[in-house]
């Protein structure tokens, strides 16, 4: 659908370009016109391959082209994906973890950050730089022992370990990032309130979180594709199939039909893009820059 | 100026200890234990041996001797060097050169190719893997890359079969999933450099790749710097894409050190020797950005 588009966006760009009389202008024009056609081409036609795929019924896929179109646009492996396929299951568990995780990481994370950034007292800085170590360290350095706590705690039978350990390796970049926004705001402010009269903790929620609201969105925005599209973490502390979140169950979802159910396989893998289309339409733009200055600053 | 009272009192306010502790403690204590504790107990595990069934035996070093003996372990080291060299200067250039096109180019048109091509970046990680799977597969399902190079006469390629199909399989993948989003990261750094600057150059006539050389690149350092500390960092832990691709394989041929790590503690139970992978992995990633940005410095102060 995107590749629709496409011709829109070239019509409206060389009618604001300014008029080149020169013959080799237009030539050096089609070319950069060919050149940006053929990157669109490379970046949608993969999902677009995908997503006809997941319309095909497993005799197609055998006896047709791979470029062939599906002959019907039913739903079958949709169903088949979400049910038998466990995908709903999945998506449940991807929500319930995903949701509270956010929540208490930027709960925890501005607070800490308001605590770090606004308040003035001996030690901060070195908190701080503790954090911020946090970013540069692999998940696999806390793996071993989360795991044998969890494990040993009972904790793996529940969604309790994916919660907890999400919103801590959240924390690093979060008040990172929100030490910097409020770095942005003037002291006065804050100083301005006091005055008046209001406590930090006053002030924290009757100003700090209303004006970070803006980078409190970011920030949610970032940690939401981390969390979302996490598999180590997600991997290692489900002990059970019916609490693997979507990554788990797309990985293992190869798996269970092998090269038998290609229909349901993209189906699956369908869905997933699909969702994140529909938010990446809406927000493209906060996401685009939300991402690009988590990891500047990161 | 403010009186003194007021002074102290906003003073007081502002180091209120129950304020802080309200508001900093719960981060605190949640990071201190997942985190912190984590770190040091598996940075102490590195020294033993054994997992919580059998027991763990005090071993010192032995099992830093073992990994730099372990064939596996040099193998997966090299492979996560080489990855991640390759994909940094791939991202880098790639994005750079996306990013030259989005400002010197497309200008004002380049919203919507801008849009499109950062768009893969947010597909989840095992989706991405496993559309490229599917992508490059072959027999009696082909997919379209080798359906492809038959049409052309060229005979298609199992890939999956050998670390260098997976490998090149790998990179391109990387590559389509986030040179849009590095191109989004430079292009911000590219609209910071001020008009009047490259006017001035444009008068004292540099165009085209002369004003980019001695124009544009000295000025976008600082934010292609970021870049490659960003870039090689995320991928010396690259993990998901490459296990979704093809768990690893054929073998483990194309197993980094953090899949391997984590097949040696799930798979075979060796905690410590585990850890001691866990250990290395994070060695190398601060001893690449120490090493990225000291040199860097050094670059900026010869200039």
């Amino acid at each position: 659908m995107a590749i629709q588009t496409a011709p829109v966006a070239m019509a409206t760009a060389s009618a604001r370009a300014p008029r080149r009389p020169s013959a080799r202008r237009g030539i050096v024009g089609t070319i950069k016109w060919v050149l940006i056609g053929l990157l669109v081409l490379v970046e949608v036609y993969p999902l677009f391959w995908l997503l006809m795929g997941s319309f095909k019924t497993q005799d197609e896929f055998f006896s047709k082209p791979t470029w062939a179109l599906p002959e019907s646009f039913d739903l079958t492996n949709y169903v088949q994906a979400l049910t038998t396929g466990d995908l709903a299951t999945n998506l449940r568990n991807s929500l319930l973890v995903t949701v509270p995780s956010l929540f208490l990481m930027i709960l925890l994370g501005v607070a800490a950050a308001y605590a770090l950034e606004v308040m003035v007292w001996k030690g901060r800085n070195g908190i701080l730089l503790a954090f911020v170590a946090g970013i540069m360290i692999p998940g696999q350095m806390i793996l071993v022992p989360l795991f044998t706590v969890y494990f040993k705690s009972g904790l793996t039978n529940t969604l309790w370990p994916l919660i907890i350990t999400y919103t801590v390796m959240g924390l690093p970049l979060t008040v990172f990032m929100m030490t910097a926004f409020f770095r942005a705001i003037p002291r006065e402010v804050f100083e301005a309130a006091t005055l008046d009269g209001s406590s930090m903790l006053g002030s924290f929620f009757r100003i700090g979180v209303p004006l970070m609201r803006n980078a409190i969105i970011t920030i949610a925005l970032v940690e939401f594709f981390s969390v979302w599209n996490d598999l180590l973490i997600a991997l290692t502390f489900t002990t059970k199939s019916s609490l693997a979140t979507v990554q788990v169950g797309l990985l293992n979802f190869s798996g269970e039909y092998g090269s038998t159910e290609y229909g349901p396989l993209f189906a699956a893998i369908s869905i997933n893009i699909l969702g994140m289309l529909v938010l990446y339409l809406f927000l493209n733009k906060q996401i685009m820059t939300g991402l690009a200055a988590g990891s500047l600053k990161g | 100026m403010r009186p003194a009272e007021g002074h102290n009192t906003v003073h007081r306010v502002l180091g209120d200890k129950k304020a802080i502790l309200i508001l900093l403690g719960p981060a605190l204590l949640v990071y201190t234990l997942i985190k912190l504790v984590p770190v040091a107990w598996s940075f102490g595990l590195s020294f033993f041996d054994g997992n919580p069934l059998g027991g763990f035996t005090f071993i010192g070093f032995d099992n830093f001797v073992r990994f730099f003996n372990d064939p596996q372990a040099i193998h997966a080291l090299g492979f996560t060097v080489l990855y991640a060299v390759v994909i940094t200067i791939g991202q880098i250039l790639l994005g750079y050169a996306l990013a030259l096109l989005y400002v010197f180019v497309l200008k004002n048109a380049s919203n919507f190719v801008r849009t499109v091509v950062f768009f893969p970046a947010v597909i989840p990680t095992v989706a991405v893997g496993l559309l490229f799977r599917s992508m490059f597969a072959v027999g009696q399902n082909e997919g379209p890359v080798n359906a492809a190079l038959d049409a052309i006469g060229l005979g298609s390629v199992d890939w999956f079969a050998s670390g260098a199909g997976t490998f090149i399989v790998a990179i391109l993948m990387e590559l389509w999933r986030s040179m849009g989003f590095f191109a989004v990261l430079l292009y911000a750094g590219l609209l910071d450099i001020p008009e009047e600057t490259l006017e001035s150059a444009r008068l004292d006539g540099a165009t085209g790749l002369k004003l980019v050389r001695h124009i544009v690149i000295p000025l976008s350092l600082p934010v292609l710097l970021s870049s490659v500390i960003f870039s090689i960092n995320n991928s010396l832990k690259v993990f998901d894409t490459i296990l979704a691709l093809n768990g690893g394989g054929p073998g483990t041929e194309t197993t980094p050190l953090t899949l391997y790590m984590f097949n040696t503690v799930f798979s075979y139970s060796d905690y410590g020797y585990g850890s001691t992978i866990a250990l290395v992995l994070t060695i190398l990633c601060l001893l690449v950005t120490v090493f990225i940005f000291r040199s860097a410095r050094r670059d900026i102060t010869r200039n």
